[in-house]
């Protein structure tokens, strides 16, 4: 716990491992904001995700039950990761995660307690609340969180399984309004995943959190809401990977002043 | 007697057990899950368990979202 060290989620080449079960994709997409069922299901295909989140909703009992999103045969193959989103209460957000788990049978929860409606930022007091009890219930919590290290550590110690920083407000697509809190959570936070959830608008927004060192992005409107949501989903795929990959390599340091690439002897005179 | 499900009053029959209820409003119990009173209700105790006067059920299904 002390930032020292390399963790096995930020090694070079590892995948990302959540609740004990290692993911090829390092992309995590929303399934809301999609015109239609079969855009959705051919822009995950072409993101590559293998974690897909939901939302919990009351039944419109007018329907019969039917529309449930789970009812589309190509969500079969993906992880599904419910979410609490539109709580505003630890209360309401525990109740959201014990009825996400009877519908899922699995404990995995992307964790939202909300404390503002225009910005939908987090309520990191009721999260951490709404953590611990969650913990202690057997769930695998994802909290969708503030980039702020001070919360980010007690969710950490809360029994967090990844912390989850939002680039800019939910839905914004502003991209990694502050890379600096984004670097220091992941020099402190090192035994956990920390994945951006939210703010991502582009594939450069995407790719920028991967070189930082980010285990993961999550992300839904930047792809919904794109004019080609598929060919978004695909830009999302390879910016995530793009990032990774320039992420292991190591990028050069930067320079104030130019350095020759080309050698500076022997020139014609 | 009187039950409110997802915030609307219905009348059923005393002792309506939970999957009574579900065939009733002629949901699919599979992709469904039931609170009732704030306590969520597993899908094996939907056919022992008798709803009474003036619970308030909340049933729920995943839909998309982020």
């Amino acid at each position: 716990m002390n930032g020292e060290g390399s963790p096995a989620s930020r090694a070079p080449g590892r995948s990302l491992e959540l609740g004990g079960v290692a993911y090829g994709s390092r992309l995590i997409l929303g399934t809301g904001k999609y015109a239609t069922p079969a855009l959705m299901e051919e822009s995950l295909e072409a993101s590559g995700t293998e974690i897909v989140t939901v939302a919990v909703r009351r039944i419109d009992l007018s329907s019969g039950g039917r529309g449930s999103l789970l009812d589309s045969p190509g969500l079969s193959r993906y992880t599904i990761l419910p979410n609490t989103a539109g709580c505003y209460s630890a209360e309401e957000a525990v109740r959201t995660a014990l009825l996400a788990r009877e519908l899922g049978l699995s404990s995995l929860l992307k964790l939202e307690v909300i404390g503002d409606p225009r910005t939908l930022f987090p309520d990191v007091e009721g999260l951490l609340q709404a953590t611990r009890v969650l913990v202690k219930e057997g769930f695998t919590v994802l909290p969708y969180t503030s980039d702020d290290l001070v919360i980010a550590k007690k969710l950490r110690d809360a029994g967090a399984a990844a912390i989850m920083p939002l680039g800019a407000p939910i839905g914004s697509g502003l991209g990694i309004q502050n890379r600096n809190h984004l670097r220091l959570l992941l020099q402190e936070i090192r035994d956990i995943p920390v994945i951006v959830d939210a703010g991502v608008g582009t594939a450069s927004d995407a790719a920028i959190a991967m070189e930082l060192g980010c285990d993961g992005v999550l992300m839904n409107t930047g792809v919904a809401g794109a004019k080609n949501p598929v060919q978004m989903a695909r830009a999302m795929r390879m910016a995530v990977q793009a990032g990774r990959l320039a992420f292991e390599a190591g990028r050069v340091p930067r320079k104030l002043y130019a350095s020759a690439s080309s050698p500076e002897e022997m020139m014609i005179e | 007697m009187k039950v409110f499900v997802n915030g609307e009053q219905r009348q059923c029959p005393d002792r309506t057990t939970i999957a009574a209820l579900l065939r009733a409003l002629e949901l699919p119990e599979g992709r469904i899950a039931v609170e009732r009173n704030r306590e969520v209700v597993p899908r094996s105790r939907h056919s022992d368990t008798e709803l009474a006067e003036g619970d308030r059920l909340e049933l729920v299904r995943f839909v998309g979202g982020g």
